[in-house]
């Protein structure tokens, strides 16, 4: 699986996420700096968490105009598989790969702590390995990850079953008490329309082995590879 | 050298020494009716507690100026409806409006 991670000034998450796709797949992602035209051919491209152009403007606006993105775009557009997650996230909404946008949490507090994930596709590239109901255990550490769109959107989302995780309480209940940022309909992780592309708020890289104080994360890096192994 | 200090010329090199900004954009982007806005009701909050009564909603913006070299408002309308659209707005959860002067 050749992997490309694209690192944005303020990027803090792209060691962490590359270090997980080594491990657990054993081969090293390529590092891609923002200012760089072209990604090389990849099997997966990842947008990293952190705090890309310091989150001026709004989070993930600067880095969605990226030299970089022209080709991420493109080559997401044409099929490429493309995991955002946190920042990576924000990224993809605001380059229009990924509908919605993520808001300042309600609290208005940034937010850092495990959280319980349901998941609600296990039948997806990133979640094969999975089952569909699992509650799994995942760091969030966000100001803002309080996920919007208009109505009809979120009615699409859920009509099409995007909604890859949902923010739950340990029992799997998806309750307003266990969402940590105010997400509409306690979404955590929504997919494309092709399945191709999962944005997520918590970060399964952090999370992948016990010595980390858990592993729930390293079935989607697992997924991820199984799918990609050709 | 007393007195020197407050003559800086633009270096010849310098962008402002040769670009001519004669219009500037005033936007102002707002959140659409009916987005909750967290920072707003902080804010009105803090209103309340330091004792300003009759104060209702309150919602949050951006005001950001733009200089632009363009004596042409027909064009400088264009270019700032695209610089808010591409970039300056998230047109999901926001407005944007604009007034040109110069």
């Amino acid at each position: 699986m050749r992997t490309s991670v694209i690192v944005f000034p303020g990027s803090n998450c792209d060691r962490d996420v590359k270090t997980a796709i080594e491990r657990i797949t054993g081969k090293a992602p390529a590092m891609i700096w923002h200012g760089d035209h072209d990604v090389p051919a990849s099997d997966l491209i990842v947008l990293p968490g952190g705090f890309s152009y310091g989150d001026y403007l709004r989070c993930g606006a600067m880095a969605a105009h990226s030299p970089v993105m022209r080709d991420v775009i493109a080559k997401a557009k044409a099929g490429t598989s493309v995991l955002g997650i946190c920042n990576g996230f924000q990224i993809l909404c605001e380059s229009g790969l990924l509908p919605g946008v993520l808001m300042r949490n309600a609290s208005l507090k940034f937010v850092c702590r495990d959280v319980h994930l349901k998941v609600e596709r296990a039948d997806t590239m990133f979640t094969s390995r999975y089952t569909k109901g699992d509650v799994i255990r995942v760091p969030v550490a966000h100001g803002d990850g309080n996920y919007f769109t208009d109505p009809e959107t979120l009615a699409r989302l859920e009509g099409e079953g995007r909604v890859a995780f949902r923010y739950c309480d340990e029992k799997g209940a998806v309750t307003a008490a266990a969402n940590p940022n105010g997400a509409l309909a306690n979404i955590a992780g929504i997919v494309s329309e092709t399945g191709c592309i999962l944005g997520m708020m918590p970060h399964p890289e952090r999370l992948y082995e016990s010595a980390l104080g858990g592993s729930d994360g390293r079935a989607m890096f697992e997924s991820i590879a199984t799918a990609l192994a050709a | 050298m007393v007195g020197m200090a407050c003559a800086h010329p633009p270096l010849a090199n310098s962008p402002l020494a040769i670009r001519a900004f004669n219009m500037k954009a005033r936007i102002k982007i707002t959140l659409k009716n009916g987005v909750l806005d967290p920072q707003g009701k902080a804010i009105e909050g803090a209103l309340a507690s330091l004792g300003f009564s009759g104060v209702g909603d309150v919602r949050q913006g951006k005001y950001i100026e733009v200089d632009l070299n363009e004596t042409d408002e027909a064009k400088a309308k264009a270019a700032v409806d695209k610089m808010c659209k591409d970039l300056l707005a998230n047109t999901v959860i926001e407005n944007y409006s604009y007034e040109l002067v110069g």
